[in-house]
């Protein structure tokens, strides 16, 4: 019983300051502490949610943003981590990419938006392409150092212990070098809603960040607000599916 | 000369061995028998160790020439197994698939057979990091014997482990040699260590071979004899070339 307490307690409290944070907010916005026209009471944002949900506005903005998440993301993080292996892992492509790959990175990938809108509109094809941009970076760097900084006594042991080519990278360069990957892919995760948010707010037709600038042009703060706070549900949630996979993959770790 | 060489396994001449400017092996000769336990010993960055991964085919050399059974080594040494002083299990793998690595087909019996050799069957599935550092050289030593090696080469195998573990492994190290009659050589710091376990040790010191002395003690050898000590002393002095360090055992 107490051990179940102490579970149900770990996995309550992380959770206490939002639900006190939210409440302290109804209880002013009731109070009229809290002018409705600078911030509307949860319980608002909430009906706001469930009518959006019920005309299907929501779930058609919520499936179109996450769809344009996923896909870059996995567009971005492919190429990312399959420049991150090959320069890591040989020597031509190292010197022959690397400093190219480095000094791209240091532009700020949504100074690219303007550039993005004139070659692809507004359409689908120009936000998929920002979130894989930004997305590429963080897991390019994070494999290459992955697999650079992979223990060399580990590798020199797999040789002399008869693993060569394709057996010695499944047996010791990946995942050796996986938990740096996993971070870059948990720091990428990150960029990946950062750039939908911007990108939705500056130039969409649909999705979340779209919602929330069409909220605007009406002065609808409820909706607005519910925006912002699906983005930081997602934050929280990519972060989750983030964490289970260490977990998964990194369990000799734990 | 020709009836020797059936039961030469290495054969030594003359090797060299430079890093950069440094030159670390400077002319070793050095014959090997088959099934013959060899230590090696000296102070740290005489050349023990790059000597032992010369043999290994994990460096190679300069100059001379190093044969295998009969066979000039030009890459790696298929034949031989090393272990590392640090144990260099795969974090990720469980202790039964690190024993496995390099095996194919049906290996988990052989693993499981070898894990038995060294009594650790019962953490098959535990992961490296739960095991304790004489525990780790263990399996590492079970990986190393599941390739049935000719050669067993141990690079201060038992250098980080505590007294009484390290004598365990001792123990363990003989009589795994003795039923297998492998080619072994050690090298070590720890010339107790030597004496208990080589049939011959060499002695490095300044990239060439100073001492070549055979052990002449039936085993398992008992410490406290006088014939063990008069060994050991020998042997301290020619390292440490002062009679008057003579009672330090340990030279690093």
């Amino acid at each position: 019983m107490k051990q179940f307490l102490k579970k149900f307690a770990l996995q309550i409290i992380p959770w206490a300051l939002p639900l006190l944070l939210v409440v302290t907010w109804q209880v002013f916005s009731m109070k009229g502490i809290i002018p409705n026209t600078i911030l509307p009471a949860p319980s608002d944002v909430f009906m706001a949610g469930v009518s959006l949900f019920q005309s299907g506005e929501l779930m058609e903005h919520l499936s179109i943003s996450l769809w344009r998440a996923l896909l870059g993301f996995l567009i971005g993080g492919a190429i990312g981590f399959i420049l991150g292996l090959l320069n890591g892992l040989f020597r031509t492509w190292d010197l022959l990419i690397d400093t190219s790959i480095q000094m791209l990175r240091n532009i700020p990938h949504l100074a690219l938006i303007p550039l993005v809108i004139l070659w692809f509109g507004i359409d689908e094809t120009s936000k998929v392409f920002l979130v894989a941009i930004g997305v590429m970076f963080p897991v390019y760097i994070n494999t290459y150092h992955g697999i650079k900084y992979v223990d060399k006594g580990l590798i020199e042991m797999g040789r002399a212990y008869g693993l060569k080519g394709f057996s010695l990278f499944y047996s010791v360069i990946l995942p050796g070098a996986l938990s740096s990957v996993l971070v870059g892919i948990r720091f990428s995760l990150g960029v990946m809603w950062l750039t939908l948010i911007v990108a939705e707010t500056i130039s969409a037709h649909s999705g979340i960040g779209f919602m929330a600038m069409n909220a605007r042009e009406f002065m609808q703060m409820d909706i607005i607000v519910l925006s912002i706070l699906l983005y930081a549900l997602f934050g929280k949630l990519s972060d989750m599916i983030a964490r289970f996979f260490e977990r998964r993959w990194l369990k000799w770790n734990f | 000369m020709v009836s020797d060489l059936a039961y030469t396994h290495i054969k030594i001449s003359q090797l060299q061995k430079s890093f950069g400017d440094l030159t670390v092996l400077k002319g070793i000769d050095l014959e090997v028998k088959k099934g013959e336990f060899i230590a090696i010993v000296g102070k740290s960055g005489c050349g023990k160790s790059t000597l032992l991964r010369l043999i290994a085919g994990l460096d190679y050399y300069d100059e001379g020439t190093l044969y295998v059974n009969g066979k000039k080594l030009t890459s790696l040494n298929k034949d031989a197994r090393i272990m590392f002083q640090d144990g260099r299990l795969l974090p990720w793998k469980k202790v039964i698939d690190n024993v496995g690595i390099g095996l194919s087909g049906k290996w988990k019996s052989v693993a499981l057979e070898s894990l038995k050799q060294v009594g650790l069957e019962e953490k098959k599935d535990e992961w490296p990091s739960r095991l304790s550092g004489g525990q780790q050289q263990r399996v590492a030593l079970a990986r190393a014997l599941v390739h049935k090696p000719e050669l067993l080469l141990l690079d201060e195998p038992l250098g980080a482990l505590d007294a009484l573990t390290r004598i365990e492994m001792q123990h363990l190290i003989e009589e795994i040699w003795s039923e297998k009659k492998i080619t072994s050589i050690l090298v070590t710091h720890d010339v107790e260590e030597a004496v208990t376990l080589a049939d011959r040790v060499i002695l490095i010191r300044d990239g060439k071979i100073e001492l070549n002395q055979e052990i002449d003690l039936p085993r398992p050898r008992q410490r406290t004899q006088s014939a063990f000590s008069n060994y050991v002393e020998t042997i301290l002095d020619k390292i440490l070339k002062s009679p008057k360090e003579k009672s330090l055992r340990l030279v690093e």
